[in-house]
């Protein structure tokens, strides 16, 4: 693309972005809905980050990971145990990376 | 929770640099978007000379999980003027929802919801443009190997434990989490899209049939 495609794709997106976060908080009455969606949506938002973070633990280049030599996993779970013991979100994510860098530099996996 | 954003941050703008858009447009790209997995997800496509209106699609499905952050949002601030409102979620982001959700499960009217909304916000969008501009202009000095992104994906971990109250969120986080890497060959980032459809419908399915006691007649 050239700079000034990306210029205005760069103005698209923004729009479109900035367009999906107000979407419930535009108007001024609240939204006619369905009672099942109402209830649904209360699950939307655990679902949209356990969604973003799962792929990002257990894919590599878009296929699952094949191995159980996989300094992510450890992380993770180290990270969850963490997390179940503490409720530290700051020890979670320091105690995650740390296991997860231990192991890949550590032991080289 | 600033090392995640931070640390996210710093490979994003890495990930622009190195797509080769140039540094002023990846700049202008992340203060404008705002949006990490957005432009993340975008620059691919960008660097592949993708038609506009396909890089615009992609937005559209990684931002749509804003929409449920955003009707979340309604009952706290929906007493205020529509520009606040619109400028309120121009700084909505995972992180902010899922502090701000931990911090006031309910609403109470009266609250300053708005305030705790915006110092969070704002600290947070302050981490990400230094964190991002930090690695757009650092760019190659940086290797991947250092996990950075990890730190990033570890915060969204601890967050979403944060938001495991009922046994239902966790039925909703697992069928997330088997939908999006099950669905993950889709094009345009879909997989988050299905994943949520998918843990909404189980999780509405599971509340109607424990509501209705069973082999009673609907």
């Amino acid at each position: 693309m050239s700079p000034s495609e990306i210029f205005f794709t760069t103005l698209g997106m923004a729009v479109i972005s900035l367009l999906c976060r107000a979407f419930f908080l535009i108007p001024k009455q609240d939204l006619p809905m369905p009672g099942w969606l109402r209830e649904g949506l209360r699950y939307a938002p655990i679902a949209a980050l356990s969604a973003v973070v799962a792929p990002e633990l257990v894919l590599t280049q878009g296929h699952l990971i094949d191995t159980w030599r996989d300094p992510r996993v450890f992380g993770a779970i180290a990270g969850l145990a963490i997390y179940a013991w503490r409720r530290s979100l700051f020890g979670t994510i320091v105690g995650g990376t740390g296991v997860m860098l231990a192991l890949r530099f550590g032991l080289g996996w | 929770m600033a090392i995640g954003i931070g640390a996210w941050g710093i490979v994003a703008g890495v990930a622009m640099a190195k797509s080769g858009m140039g540094v002023p447009l990846a700049i202008f790209m992340s203060v404008l978007v705002y949006a990490g997995s957005a432009q993340i997800a975008s620059l691919p496509l960008i660097a592949a000379d993708a038609p506009m209106w396909v890089v615009w699609a992609t937005t559209l499905c990684v931002s749509l999980r804003f929409m449920a952050f955003s009707f979340h949002y309604r009952p706290y601030f929906a007493h205020l003027p529509r520009p606040q409102r619109v400028a309120l979620s121009y700084l909505m982001g995972d992180t902010n929802f899922a502090l701000f959700i931990r911090r006031f499960p309910e609403h109470v009217p009266g609250q300053r919801y708005d305030e705790y909304f915006l110092g969070c916000a704002l600290v947070t969008y302050g981490i990400w443009e230094v964190s991002i501009i930090t690695g757009i202009v650092a760019g190659h000095g940086i290797p991947a190997s250092w996990g950075l992104g990890f730190a990033g994906t570890m915060a969204l971990l601890a967050l979403t434990c944060t938001q495991l109250r009922s046994p239902s969120t966790w039925v909703a986080a697992v069928v997330a989490a088997c939908a999006a890497v099950a669905a993950y060959a889709l094009p345009l980032k879909l997989n988050i899209v299905v994943a949520i459809a998918a843990a909404v419908a189980v999780c509405v399915l599971m509340d109607h049939a424990r509501a209705s006691p069973a082999g009673a007649k609907r």
